[in-house]
């Protein structure tokens, strides 16, 4: 091992000779130290996606004989990673036009990867004991009505609309001033801390509203009511400070650096085909979320009763 | 102006000082009455007046996407942090796979025979106990990546710190250029270099490697530069007049007669590097922080501390076998070195023929579940409803109101000249006009930056939760400081929230006081109260025991005894634990953005978060100018260059 080590060093030293050193052209240093051949996924905040990330490195590494490595970036940076090739896929992706725009359609260092089966939603809600017994609180215009009963110590005299991950997309600032709405945004700073909070407030059948987005394992845990925006109409989010209306509903997108999507053999064909269920991904999710499974055991779970829809991916 | 004159009064010592004192508040009061009228007729608002402020938006998200579309073909990319970030690629690959080759049982010969020669078989125990418990926790491949990460930075470190401590010790010029630098990053929270870093190298082990370099070298830096300069001045005449070279009396001389200072610097680093081995994992970093990150994502404590106990039991292990090491009890034979290579070989080749160089998958311990549930337990029972003193949400929610919110808006309430003049007459009364300076030009910075109103809210829950921090610790440490066992108790209860990493306790917090401020305030103290508790501790005990006996022989209580002789006397030393309480609550700031806390710590990490270098690096600076202006207004004078760390 130790002669290999000092082989493997050696090669790394020739290949970087003199010349330019391409930043993009470098691996982890823990990749590859089973000298296999190795595919880097980048993991998101949320647990759906790293449902997505637990299957996809469970059928490389069983069925195609890859080593993963998976990296936790939050959405933004992904794409700078990915761009970079220190990532080789993103497997679900919310939407990041901007992000598009630069690496896809301009420096094309990033190629698109095809949907991911899934269809992504972000809206506010309120938990369903809390909508049963006031089924009009799932429309925005009443919404006003039960601020006092939505107050919080952080909120001070206005109803608390709980946000989340720094790193998620949101309008709520501006929709709580546009539709003139008596709250304020917290922002709870990380999904954990959100999570908790919601289940904290669950226990005690407390109400709340918060920003919150389905696909989500949460949902089965902590059953959640929609409450109805304006509708959403194509454009009506383009000036971020003159929202009024709903979120859209987004089919999530795969994404692959495009050097890896070219030469990235069996494992890029794979993860190009990759696609599955919201309900799959659920499944996947409350596994490792809630009887807290290890991802791998929650992968290996759902490949074993699922074999007619992972085959179709490997052909 | 009223406010200000009334304050001031409680906030002196009384005696000797006082005359002086006095002579500062009339200057004060002299700059104040021709200096605010002007202002206030200029500018008059209640929050920072818009026309002082400079927006950095345009520049800075210009400079982002220079670096984004031409890291990839500028030359200084390809030809200089390029190399900078292959070098580090190659070394952590280097120091991974020796640790992966010489397998678990290797490293952990290595680890307790090391322990032994440099500290004694009690601690080699210990740092057998530590590395079999990783592989244990089923973190062993973990904790290497951690492990191969740290060796490298923690080289890096010491001779990038070495170098400029060099520079600064000899040189007086470099000294006072130095000074000002490695003192803003000392107070510059770890995740403020995280985004720049990125930027220009990328998600990964570089960027990591590097941000942890920027963090853990200014310790040792000082301490370098200290050691230097607080050679005995004799030893050196005496060497000069045998006819040395410069050079020969620095390798001979001084460098040896620093060799405290030089180890206590090496200490400190090791322990600032692994500290950054979580927050470095927001941007790739890998290893155990990576660990304690994705748990976080399925809100599972128990796996986080799982990832985080191997953090806590690296630090405690490097910092007792350095600290040992700084105190010298030990022989140093050379053979004793050889048995302990030796016996590292023959450990190593022994795994390696047995054929178990990875840790047994058999050999694991889930401690995840029953920790799940003994946290589960705690906040269901705790959370609300306790009788007679209410659940912890309840308390919570008074703190918010009757606590956070009026420093809040008192602050922000506050015209922004009297925040100033506030800062100054504080910082002129503790310090010196340099001080009183620095912490006037740092406060006036951030309004300056166009981030006043944020930072008065992040100032307030600093204050609160530094009220909160030095109540209990104060009490502890008084606790500890009369009673040997007490202090014998707390020292690993100590050392284990010193080094945990915060991003463990996040959720059981937010499972207590649910989401805002509170929480943000209650991971603070956690973090803060360790250091408090000893710097107290200690400066009670080093009270001159002969004035403690005169005063039990005057009949004084117990209780006497402690007002009016061991405080008084320990001044100094809790000056420092405030000083220090300011600094490390600050230093949290950021982490308590991720439960609610807002302002200032939710934008820096909004700014990474987002790539916006914008929003993130102006927040970033706006923390580091507060904590520049907390340090100053905290700093008593006493602590001039030279005279200690």
């Amino acid at each position: 091992m130790r002669v290999r080590a000092i082989a493997g060093v050696g090669a790394l030293l020739l290949l970087t000779g003199c010349g330019a050193a391409d930043m993009t052209k470098q691996a982890s240093p823990f990749a590859n130290a089973q000298g296999a051949k190795s595919v880097t996924l980048s993991v998101q905040s949320w647990v759906g996606a790293q449902a997505n990330v637990a299957v996809a490195q469970y059928l490389l590494e069983h069925k195609l004989g890859y080593h993963v490595d998976t990296v936790r970036v939050d959405e933004v940076p992904a794409w700078d990673a990915l761009s970079q090739g220190r990532v080789d896929a993103i497997l679900e992706d919310w939407g990041h036009p901007e992000q598009e725009q630069r690496y896809v359609k301009d420096k094309k260092t990033i190629t698109a990867g095809g949907g991911l089966g899934v269809t992504g939603h972000i809206g506010w809600y309120v938990p369903t004991y809390f909508a049963k017994q006031h089924p009009d609180v799932t429309n925005w215009k009443n919404l006003n009505k039960y601020a006092s009963q939505l107050r919080t110590a952080e909120s001070g005299g206005k109803g608390q609309l709980m946000d989340g991950s720094p790193s998620y997309v949101t309008n709520d600032k501006a929709l709580v001033k546009n539709l003139d709405l008596d709250y304020q945004v917290v922002f709870a700073g990380s999904e954990a801390a959100q999570i908790t909070q919601m289940r904290q407030f669950a226990k005690e059948k407390k109400p709340f509203l918060t920003y919150w987005y389905a696909p989500q394992w949460l949902f089965e845990k902590v059953p959640m009511t929609e409450v109805k925006l304006p509708p959403y109409k194509e454009g009506c989010d383009a000036d971020p400070a003159k929202v009024a209306c709903a979120y859209p509903h987004t089919p999530l997108q795969k994404y692959l650096n495009t050097d890896f999507a070219k030469s990235g053999g069996k494992a890029a064909a794979f993860l190009k085909k990759f696609k599955w269920t919201t309900e799959d991904q659920n499944q996947v999710s409350l596994m490792i979320a809630d009887q807290k499974l290890t991802p791998e055991e929650a992968a290996k779970k759902w490949v074993d009763s699922h074999p007619s829809t992972w085959k179709a991916w490997l052909s | 102006m009223a406010t200000v004159t009334a304050s001031t009064p409680r906030a002196l010592p009384t005696g000797l000082l006082k005359h002086r004192a006095v002579h500062k508040l009339l200057l004060i009061a002299l700059a104040a009455a021709i200096l605010v009228p002007l202002a206030n007729a200029q500018w008059a608002s209640g929050s920072w007046p818009a026309a002082l402020t400079v927006d950095l938006t345009k520049p800075l998200s210009g400079a982002s996407d220079w670096i984004i579309d031409n890291r990839d073909s500028h030359p200084l990319f390809l030809y200089f942090f390029g190399y900078v970030s292959n070098a580090v690629v190659i070394s952590v690959h280097a120091v991974y796979v020796v640790l992966l080759g010489a397998g678990w049982a290797g490293v952990t010969a290595l680890g307790a025979l090391v322990a032994w020669r440099v500290a004694g078989v009690r601690l080699a125990l210990g740092t057998t106990a530590a590395f079999l418990a990783c592989g244990l926790l089923g973190m062993w491949v973990p904790t290497m990546q951690t492990l191969a990460l740290m060796v490298v930075a923690v080289l890096a470190s010491v001779v990038v710190g070495v170098l400029l401590g060099l520079a600064a010790g000899l040189s007086g010029r470099m000294d006072r250029i130095l000074r000002p630098v490695l003192d803003t990053m000392q107070v510059m929270p770890a995740y403020a270099y995280l985004l720049p870093v990125v930027l220009v190298f990328g998600m990964g082990v570089p960027a990591a490697v590097l941000a942890t370099v920027v963090y853990a070298a200014p310790p040792m830096a000082r301490l370098t530069a200290l050691g230097l300069q607080c050679a005995d001045k004799e030893v050196l005449e005496a060497v000069e007049s045998l006819g040395t070279t410069a050079r020969q009396r620095l390798l001979t001389a001084r460098i040896p007669l620093a060799r405290k200072e030089l180890l206590l610097g090496l200490n400190q680093t090791i322990m600032m590097a692994l500290s950054m081995a979580v927050i470095a994992s927001v941007i790739g970093a890998a290893g155990l922080g990576d660990r304690v990150y994705q748990a976080l994502a399925s809100v599972d404590v128990g796996a986080a501390l799982a990832a985080g106990i191997p953090i806590v039991l690296l630090a405690v292990v490097l910092d007792r076998v350095t600290g040992a090491a700084g105190d010298g009890t030990e022989g140093h034979g050379r053979a004793g070195w050889a048995y302990a290579l030796a016996g590292t070989v023959v450990v190593a080749v022994a795994g390696r023929l047995l054929g178990r160089l990875d840790w047994p998958d058999s050999w694991t311990l889930n401690i995840a579940e029953p920790v799940n549930r003994a946290v589960d337990w705690m906040t269901n029972h705790l959370y609300s409803g306790v009788p007679v003193i209410g659940g912890t949400a309840d308390w919570a929610g008074h703190f918010t109101t009757w606590v956070l919110d009026p420093v809040r808006d008192g602050l922000q309430g506050l015209p922004w000249w009297s925040v100033l003049l506030i800062v100054a007459t504080l910082a002129w009364l503790i310090g010196t006009w340099r001080t009183a300076l620095t912490a006037v030009l740092a406060m006036a910075a951030i309004g300056v930056l166009g981030v006043w109103t944020p930072a008065l809210d992040t100032l307030s829950q600093v204050l609160a939760a530094v009220a909160v921090t030095l109540v209990l610790g104060f009490a502890t440490a008084v606790a500890a400081a009369r009673s040997d066992r007490v202090e014998r108790m707390l020292r690993p209860v100590l050392d284990v929230f010193q080094t945990m990493p915060q991003f463990v306790y996040l959720i059981p917090v937010v499972a207590l006081f649910g989401v805002g401020r509170a929480p943000a305030a209650a991971a603070a103290v956690v973090y803060a109260l360790p250091a408090v508790v000893r710097i107290t501790t200690q400066g009670l005990r080093q009270v001159d025991p002969a004035a403690m006996e005169s005063s039990r022989s005057l009949g004084a209580t117990s209780w006497q005894q402690l007002r009016q002789v061991q405080l008084p006397l320990a001044r100094p030393a809790l000056l420092l634990a405030v000083n220090q309480g300011v600094v490390l609550v600050l230093a949290v700031v950021v982490i308590g953005g991720l439960v609610g806390g807002g302002a200032l710590g939710y934008d820096t990490v909004f700014g990474l978060a987002q790539g916006d270098l914008a929003t993130g690096l102006v927040a970033g600076a706006a923390i580091v100018c507060l904590g520049l202006m907390l340090d100053r207004v905290t700093q008593p004078t006493e602590r001039r260059p030279g005279k200690g760390a």
